[in-house]
């Protein structure tokens, strides 16, 4: 399992505005996938098969400090955050670690976090989401909101998984490819 | 449909693709509409769907915009199932392959029996006893034409009263705004008619028609060439959003300089800057700040209602610097020395009534009109909105400020213009109104004038001024008809005209919604007609830079719903065959000349016959060469069209006009412009009086996610779930004064109604003074709106002042609703 912890302001540059930036993040990410998903079940389904992934420990996030990592795919960027206030779909022991999808919903372009407001904000045509509200657009060119990626949170190992996706993910036909 | 939106069905290659101008916001970006069976899909290969792109993989950013809103499935009237598609056109030059959050939603606002759609009214439904029915056509024309011939037979035609739009975009259009006028106009011959945002039937723009210009001359690309742009009581990246987003925003990034030193040889391009006059922080400026960078960026937050005074004290500065143009003044204008005059106020004047200090004041004069490094006045457009549409005097302050544009030359010019920016999109082909002075036509119902009240795509009941007084006077006149109708057992058609006639005689008023949905007139209405909107029907428009597009049809409309034109013919032809059945010869004639199969046959009607030989006189944005102009040839310029007016049909493409009055000669009998003295005189006693009583300016307007009023957008959980209800906004210190915490809910009143809202405390908002969204479903703020209008009977929309209350705490907004600030920063 490959993580990488970036401070906000590495993050905010990574996720600049130009599409050289965009592009860097979304075809080489900072962290490759881990081995190939398990084959799907055999059987009739009418859901994509989203394979769990773990993505951190509880004890390792901090708020302010967000998490990159890859769901499903390595060309999937995503995000958890430590809000310090509970929120939906919220996990952890104070239910205030959600992750979303880094890629805003209009076109594809990165969303930065600010960690002051606890908002996911894009550069490029000035959509915001809501952190704490299950990626609410607040205002702006999505008619989406943002994709929250489900958790789930082992209260022995601490271990945060990732399970599935709330949302349409930018720049696909389906979430997972 | 996929609850899970996790993935979507791409068109096939051979999926058939029409095109679609967005049917919301004046800037009309081009879309295409694919559209294939419902049980086939294309693949994920480039050469296997219709896109052309490459589905095995990521996409990169920008490559595309395609969200689950902007697909549906549809169902035509022979049963066949379709899957759509709706996306942004990359070869539309007004919005290169961008959407909006409201032109992405298209798709999914088409009909859709299982989709948020179904609420669509599918037939005519009629209120009988004391509940809604589906009827037929003939019943529906059969009480309502069998009404309106009573009506002009016992007292002509002033008993008979509309509310109906006069644009483009959906709810409107060239075909619909000829057949309507057509039926108003020329066949019933009733002046009581409004317009669906305004209580009379009047321009918006008096003044500057007056002054020789027409609101919209220029092109967007005019806002890539200017050197200011001055934004004028707009709010363009929420209200005019890829105009913004794909011409303003290149400018202020400094993307198109190189165009400008091409075009402008020999002259200066200094960096552009853009500075705003609006008493609110709108999130536009805030994006502004970020992309021209702060210290390109002016904000001149006057005080409310005090636009007159900014352009007055600008005007008299430019002139004591010399900062006009002598030689244009005195060749092509008129009337310069009297505006002089009158406007004359010192920028110390100006900065005492405006709240600005006059070193701001200063800063702007220069950077507007100070001649740059290379001698040359600068190219300054001004645009403008509802702040001085719905502001303090609609006529006095275009009258100042098409002055101080005047003095400066910022007409004309490539790179400048003084234009409106827009709501809806355009479309106005009409015979011309036939009376002789503006009538206040919610008074006049209030005044239990009228026994026939039609509101035709619009809907009053939320966007009035002054509305919980028409609202109180229209439920109480239409209960006098429901409790007759209601007595009526048994009645055949005839008869029950009789007794609606004789109830209106009693006060009554027999009210008819003609309109895509129910809307919140259900509740007065009688008889209510369904409505098509584009896509279901052919539709020409034009958007704020007069480029003409057709919205191409693709499917049909739900049930009997028809085009408005088509509806308009309806009730014509059957007005023409009772007044033949009486022989009544005279009668029957003014009803005819609407044998039209199609709405195609409407925009022939209208659009291409004005100034043709022996045609009566049509008032038409498309003037005397809208003969060149055909579907045909429309289908072949595609989402690019042709600007109006076409100059010639050449090559086999129409030839339109990019900006007009680059010539000098302007729209006045002796081709000068009309400078127009604006004395300043501070605000309405109406509304001084609300401001001396109460303490909150009840600022109000639009918001980007929200279309008109709701009328779609209310049934879509994505807008629902983030605006339940017209939101509040105030400052965190006014709110903490009055004990309120975001997603409490305010009572807002004043002597003129009370309305209820979600607080939204936002530290942007001045101390006493609000934001409140305008036309809101839930929570009407025209309710809290004075009846004052200015000598054209264009309300003050923007100023009201009321007290604010807290009614209770709603835990689900504050579980559910983001309150975090709409600006970006």
């Amino acid at each position: 399992m490959s993580k990488e912890t970036l401070s906000r302001r590495t993050f905010l540059k990574v996720s600049g505005t130009s599409v050289a930036a965009t592009a860097a993040v979304i075809v080489k990410p900072a962290c490759a996938a881990t081995a190939a998903p398990a084959a799907a079940p055999q059987t009739s389904h009418t859901l994509l098969p989203y394979v769990p992934k773990s993505v951190a420990s509880a004890s390792q996030m901090t708020q302010g400090q967000p998490l990159v990592f890859s769901y499903p795919d390595a060309a999937s960027p995503c995000v958890a955050v430590k809000l310090g206030v509970s929120a939906p779909g919220g996990v952890g022991p104070n239910q205030d670690i959600v992750a979303y999808s880094m890629m805003c919903t209009h076109m594809g372009c990165p969303v930065a976090f600010d960690s002051g407001t606890n908002t996911f904000k894009c550069g490029c045509h000035y959509s915001m989401f809501d952190a704490e509200k299950s990626g609410q657009m607040i205002a702006g060119q999505a008619t989406e909101n943002l994709p929250r990626i489900r958790l789930s949170y082992d209260e022995k190992t601490g271990r945060i998984s990732a399970t599935g996706i709330d949302g349409m993910l930018y720049g696909r036909q389906a979430n997972v490819l | 449909m996929d609850n899970q939106s996790d993935r979507i069905t791409l068109p096939p290659v051979n999926a058939q693709r029409t095109n679609m101008t967005c049917h919301f916001c004046i800037v009309g970006c081009g879309y295409n509409v694919f559209k294939w069976p419902e049980n086939v899909e294309g693949g994920r290969a480039p050469s296997q769907n219709a896109l052309g792109l490459d589905y095995n993989k990521q996409l990169p950013p920008l490559a595309v915009t395609l969200t689950p809103a902007m697909t549906n499935v549809v169902t035509d009237r022979d049963g066949s199932r379709h899957r759509i598609m709706i996306i942004p056109d990359r070869e539309c030059v007004v919005n290169s392959g961008l959407s909006s959050t409201r032109g992405g939603k298209m798709a999914t606002y088409m009909y859709n029996a299982d989709g948020l759609t179904r609420e669509r009214l599918k037939n005519p439904r009629l209120y009988v006893g004391d509940q809604w029915i589906d009827t037929d056509w003939d019943h529906a024309m059969a009480i309502y034409a069998g009404l309106l011939k009573r009506t002009l037979d016992k007292d002509g035609p002033n008993g008979i009263v509309f509310s109906a739009f006069d644009h483009g975009g959906a709810g409107g259009g060239f075909e619909n705004t000829w057949a309507t006028g057509k039926l108003m106009f020329t066949a019933l011959q009733t002046p009581m008619v409004r317009i669906h945002n305004r209580p009379a039937y009047n321009s918006e723009c008096h003044a500057t028609r007056e002054m020789g210009i027409g609101e919209l001359n220029n092109s967007y690309e005019d806002a890539e060439l200017a050197d200011v742009i001055m934004a004028i009581g707009n709010n363009a990246y929420e209200t005019q959003t890829n105009y913004f987003l794909n011409h303003w925003v290149p400018n202020l990034q400094g993307g198109t300089a190189d165009k400008k030193k091409q075009r402008f040889a020999g002259e200066a391009t200094p960096t552009t800057r853009i500075i705003f006059v609006d008493p609110r922080r709108t999130p536009t400026i805030a994006i502004a700040e970020q992309v021209a960078g702060a210290g390109n960026v002016l904000h001149l937050d006057i005080l409310p209602g005090t636009d007159v005074a900014l352009f007055n004290g600008l005007f008299t500065h430019v002139v004591e610097q010399g900062w006009i143009d002598r030689d244009f003044i005195n060749q092509h204008t008129n009337g310069f020395d009297d505006a002089v005059k009158t406007n004359r106020m010192s920028l110390e004047d100006a900065s005492k009534a405006t709240g600005i200090p006059v070193e701001k004041l200063r800063t702007a004069a220069e950077w507007a009109y100070k001649p740059k490094a290379s001698g040359q006045m600068p190219r300054t457009m001004h645009a403008y909105e509802k702040g001085i549409i719905w502001g303090n005097d609609n006529y006095l302050i275009q009258s100042s400020l098409v002055d101080l544009v005047l003095a400066t030359h910022n007409v004309g010019r490539r790179g400048t213009g003084v234009v409106r920016m827009g709501g809806h999109q355009e479309g106005y082909t009409r015979p011309p109104y036939p009376g002789d002075s503006k009538i206040y036509i919610d008074q006049q119902l209030i005044h239990g004038k009228g026994r026939m009240m039609t509101w035709w795509g619009s809907n009053n009941f939320q966007t009035s001024n002054n509305a919980e007084a028409l609202r109180e006077a229209v439920l109480r006149r239409s209960q006098i008809v429901k409790g007759a109708m209601q007595k009526a057992k048994g009645a055949t058609d005839a008869q029950l005209v009789d007794v609606i006639f004789d109830a209106t005689n009693k006060g009554g008023l027999f009210v008819t919604s003609i309109n895509l949905y129910p809307t919140k007139l259900a509740e007065a209405a009688h008889l209510m007609l369904p409505a098509a909107h584009p896509g279901e029907a052919n539709l020409t428009s034009m958007n704020g830079e007069r480029r003409m597009r057709l919205s191409q049809k693709f499917m049909d409309a739900p049930g009997s719903a028809m085009p408005d034109s088509l509806i308009a013919a309806r009730i014509a032809n059957t007005l023409k065959a009772m007044y033949q059945a009486d022989g009544n010869a005279t009668m029957a004639a003014r009803f005819s000349g609407f044998d039209w199969k199609t709405e195609e046959d409407a925009f022939n009607d209208g659009f291409r016959q004005v100034g043709q030989p022996g045609v009566a006189k049509i008032d038409s944005q498309g003037g005397a060469t809208g003969n060149l102009v055909t579907y045909e040839r429309l289908r072949a310029a595609g989402n690019n069209g042709v600007q109006l007016p076409v100059q010639s049909y050449t090559g086999s493409k129409l030839v339109g006009t990019e900006m007009l009055y680059t010539d000098s000669k302007f729209d006045t009998p002796d081709g000068k412009a009309q400078f127009k003295p604006a004395p300043w005189n501070g605000l309405p006693k109406t509304v001084a009086q609300q401001k001396e009583k109460y303490r909150f300016w009840i600022n109000n307007g639009r918001n980007n996610e929200v279309w008109q009023t709701a009328y779609h957008d209310q049934y879509n959980e994505f807008i629902r779930a983030r605006y339940p209800m017209a939101y509040i906004e105030l400052n965190p210190q006014d709110a903490k004064e009055l004990n309120l915490a975001a997603g409490d809910i305010v009572e807002v009143f004043n002597d003129f109604g009370s309305t209820y809202a979600m607080a939204y405390p936002t530290k942007e908002i001045k101390p006493n003074q609000t934001f409140m969204m305008f036309g809101y479903v839930n929570g009407i703020q025209g309710d809290v709106t004075t009846d004052w209008t200015d000598r054209n009977v264009v309300p003050y929309y923007k100023g009201t002042w009321a007290n604010l209350r807290r009614v209770g705490s709603m835990d689900d907004y504050k579980r559910t609703v983001s309150f975090k600030s709409r600006r970006f920063a």
